[in-house]
């Protein structure tokens, strides 16, 4: 059995990224297993612009993104299978992969998980109504008309306003359809401002929040659409149902980490993020098995997946070096305000960064990190939206001894 | 426009229809079956739990029981020749508390008094030992019992018929039927088809056939039933189908199954509709699925494990006259020859379809002999799920045709080999829905979001058609409205 040093399941920005900064860090035998033909993940079918402006100051096309990383990767001599999908990931980091040159197995001494995410599906909402055609997940439609210059429909409703159903909306008015309105159950938007401005305000597409898709029509191909108004717990305020005449459904609802395959290793999940429990050296409770990007937590924007990604580099690095990394004892907590943060848990031995979302907007809010009836650290933020992942650094210094931390935020 | 002249015209490509295809290609047989949807079982046939039910439940109808225990007993061989997922698992009639105590018991005597192979009454620790997620303080275990997949199994029928040179035509919906000179003249819509027999299988639309060709007029009734699909994360948290014991008008309320391909199916609830043919989902059933069958499966039926729901239709037929529910109707009579009337068709139609298809072969051997088909073969090969070999058998398929070394659905694991050979399947169905029962590629958890875009560009490529004629199950189902500018 081939046997590799790091190998990287998926060839998009988190698996690019880590393979080019492994590289950087002296490991030469890197593999990246791609299921596409190509590199690049998910940028490939963002053709808009807007990535880049953190990773590399300018704005970039997801393929002009995802291409520097390519050509990186390319320069650095990193090892790339495209068109071959891993099937299996054991305990032992035995890598599966489905190829046309047959069933191929590799031993890795690590592994770097790298898959991104998936859509939330009607299946999973249970909308109510019956099943005709002309129901699409936003990312589906993208890459239908984007990759594959197919178009799925001339007068469309959006449900959700989950960032691609946002880039959905000004794609498909661009391409000449009319788009009845973006349908949003929580009373403030789940994209970022900046989507909303350029693709719904721009375009004079509306935007109705607590508004829910509550049934779908049509027998054969969709032909409206029920829509009410939501209470703040979400559920329908009766005598507010309007029905809106469509030929097609968009769905943004939401995305989920893509962890099958980290099930099949033995990796634990968080019931929050859906995605991978890890240190601060991004290692999963599997030891050798790492994580970053939209697989461990679904990010904002593509430029902190790189980072997080570039990060992890360096604690797989000290993996295959020393066999092992020391324990990480303290567990970070959250109060109620905030959905989730990554890492779940740290050494409290180097500097770290957190990742977190907050459950609903705030203004001015104060983070704070407490130890043991200490606060040792403390952020001010004008304001704090779920659309947006907020980051903050907690220093090796800062740890007052091997207690829990808790992450609180107030306004 | 004209149709072929037939033997034979079978009314319906659902299970029974399927069914009564294979068994009367077993003789020298010029046969059609018209179809009115685009692929068979998209009625009934396709929409129901998939169980091989024993017979315990089918009540005081003779015929019914009757077809329902001969069907089971001989499924395994079934099974084995069609190529056919099957698990002879059993079953699990759970009761609490002393009414339920006593419906159980009276099920139980029934059963015994139809001959329902093996049953027993068992109390609370042998239902732990059968399935530790199930709870009851009493059951019926039914042995017997099993599960399949309903549309793999109509399919394995109609492309075992289609070898043994049966025709299948779709989108004929039929319009009416005339009797010219011995010979019967089917209409839909602007074809004519001539044939010496007529089958009349039509599943819902039955009982609108049965006057046409001048056999009784039956009111038609539905019940509604609503399911949800869970993830197979789930699937290895039960191994048996776990019913309720009967309630008062002596059917089972919803219960949870296992699918022969791992996922858990929550349903059906169970509705009066009358005549009406309502696949919509509602809320207010969804969020019944969901409290219901957290006590029947309790931790597993969790709304995070939902990955789709749809919608049954039982359709039983009542006497006119009456107003009862009437057995199994397989009908024939001196004054209409050439044809028999498969009428009153409800659950279990999937475990009996080979005993009624047997039983209209006898009506039609009534009224003419029929010559033994020599080339008649009753063993039909399914297309090979990379899925379900081992990394040796998996090795092996990817050496005989590299497109099983490229995964199409990633959720169920579905290759492009799996992909190309059913869009290339022997019934010519080209729909996104035909390719998804044939290999299961859409039916995981992302519901098609990473497979549906290769599926839909196979079908363009592969049948030369235009963006705009890929369909998703039905006429006038486009998937797209053309091209981007």
């Amino acid at each position: 059995m081939d046997v590799r040093d790091v190998v990287i399941v998926g060839g998009g920005p988190a698996g690019l990224a880590a393979a080019v900064a492994l590289k950087k860090l002296g490991i030469s035998d890197v593999l990246v297993i791609e299921r596409e033909k190509q590199l690049g993940g998910i940028l490939r079918q963002c053709i808009h612009d807007g990535f880049g402006l953190t990773r590399f100051g300018e704005t970039l096309s997801g393929p002009e993104y995802s291409q520097r990383f390519i050509d990186e990767a390319e320069a650095c001599q990193v090892d790339v299978a495209v068109n071959a999908t891993v099937i299996d990931i054991t305990p032992g980091k035995i890598v599966t992969i489905d190829t046309r040159d047959g069933l191929l197995q590799v031993k890795a001494k690590a592994v770097v998980l790298t898959m991104g995410c998936r859509e939330r599906t009607r299946g999973a909402l249970s909308i109510p109504g019956t099943r005709p055609a002309g129901v699409y997940n936003a990312g589906v439609a993208q890459s239908y008309i984007n990759l594959y210059n197919t178009m799925v429909g001339k007068n469309v409703v959006i449900m959700g306003s989950g960032d691609i159903g946002l880039i959905m909306a000004r794609r498909l008015t661009l391409e000449g359809a009319h788009v009845e309105g973006v349908f949003e159950i929580l009373p403030y938007p789940s994209g970022l401002p900046r989507n909303i401005e350029q693709c719904l305000n721009d375009y004079g597409i509306p935007l109705y929040l607590s508004h829910s898709v509550i049934e779908i029509r049509g027998e054969k191909r969709i032909q409206s659409v029920v829509v009410a108004q939501a209470d703040k717990n979400m559920q329908v305020i009766e005598g507010t149902e309007k029905e809106f005449p469509c030929d097609t459904l968009i769905l943004s609802v939401g995305l989920i980490p893509e962890n099958e395959l980290s099930l099949g290793a033995g990796v634990c999940l968080d019931e929050r993020t859906k995605g991978a429990v890890v240190d601060d050296s991004f290692q999963t409770s599997v030891p050798g098995i790492f994580a970053a990007g939209n697989v461990l937590h679904v990010h904002d924007l593509v430029d902190f997946v790189s980072l997080e990604a570039e990060a992890l580099a360096e604690g797989v690095h000290q993996y295959l070096r020393e066999g092992c990394l020391e324990e990480a004892g303290i567990r970070v907590k959250t109060d109620c305000h905030i959905g989730h943060v990554i890492p779940q848990k740290v050494s409290g031995n180097k500097e770290v960064q957190l990742s977190l979302r907050v459950r609903q907007p705030m203004k001015s809010c104060r983070f704070r990190i407490r130890q043991g009836g200490s606060i040792i650290r403390e952020f001010k933020v004008p304001k704090a939206i779920p659309a947006e992942m907020i980051q903050f650094r907690i220093k090796a210094e800062d740890f007052l001894s091997r207690e829990d931390i808790e992450v609180t935020v107030d306004e | 426009m004209t149709g072929k002249k037939y033997d034979v015209i079978i009314i319906g490509g659902g299970v029974v229809g399927s069914a009564v295809a294979r068994e009367l290609s077993r003789y020298r047989l010029c046969i059609c079956v018209l179809e009115k949807e685009l692929d068979v079982c998209n009625g009934v046939s396709g929409r129901n739990t998939g169980l091989l039910h024993s017979g315990i439940l089918s009540g005081e109808h003779s015929l019914r029981t009757e077809c329902c225990i001969e069907g089971n007993a001989e499924f395994d061989r079934v099974a084995r020749e069609l190529d056919v997922p099957f698990k002879r698992c059993g079953k699990l009639i759970v009761g609490f508390g002393e009414r339920e105590k006593r419906s159980l018991e009276e099920l139980f005597s029934h059963g015994k008094k139809c001959g329902i192979p093996g049953i027993r009454m068992i109390g609370h620790d042998e239902i732990r030992a059968i399935e530790p997620n199930a709870d009851g303080e009493w059951a019926i275990h039914v042995p017997t019992a099993g599960i399949l997949c309903p549309y793999t199994y109509t399919i394995a029928l109609a492309e075992n018929a289609a070898r043994n040179g049966v025709h299948y035509y779709f989108d004929q919906e039929v319009t009416a039927i005339d009797r010219r000179e011995e010979s019967y003249c089917v209409h839909t819509g602007n074809t004519e088809w001539h044939s010496r027999w007529v089958i009349n299988c039509a599943g819902v639309s039955a009982c609108r056939i049965s006057p046409m060709l001048g056999f009784g007029e039956y009111i038609p009734k539905r019940v509604k039933g609503e399911y949800e699909i869970l993830d197979k994360k789930v699937g290895r948290f039960l191994s048996v189908p776990i019913y309720p014991a009967p309630g008062e008008d002596g059917d089972c309320d919803l219960h949870i199954t296992p699918t022969v391909d791992g996922n858990v199916l929550v349903g059906p609830t169970l509705e009066e509709v009358g005549e009406e043919e309502d696949y919509r989902a509602t809320r207010e059933k969804i969020d019944l699925l969901a409290r219901q069958g957290a006590r029947l499966f309790p931790n597993h039926v969790k709304r995070e494990y939902f990955i789709r729901n749809y919608v049954g239709i039982f359709p039983y037929v009542a006497d006119p006259l009456t107003g009862e529910r009437v057995d199994f109707q397989i009908q024939s009579d001196k004054r209409i020859p050439h044809a028999v009337n498969v009428v009153g068709i409800s659950t279990p139609g999937l475990t009996s379809a080979l005993p009624i298809a047997r039983r209209v072969a006898e009506k039609v051997k009534e009224q003419e002999a029929l010559t033994v088909n020599e080339r008649f073969c009753p063993v039909r090969k399914g297309i090979v799920r990379f899925a379900d070999q081992d990394d040796e058998g998996k090795r092996r398929l990817i050496r005989q045709d590299p497109d099983y070394g490229e995964i199409c659905c990633r959720c169920e694991c579905v290759t492009m080999a799996e992909i190309r050979q059913a869009v290339h399947n022997i019934l010519g169905v080209s729909t996104v829905s035909g390719i998804k029962y044939r290999t299961r590629a859409t039916m995981g958890r992302c519901q098609g979001g990473y497979c549906e875009t290769r599926i839909t560009s196979m079908i363009e490529e592969e049948l030369k058609k235009e963006v705009t004629e890929v369909l998703w199950n039905q006429k006038n189902s486009q998937m797209f409205t053309g091209r981007v500018k």
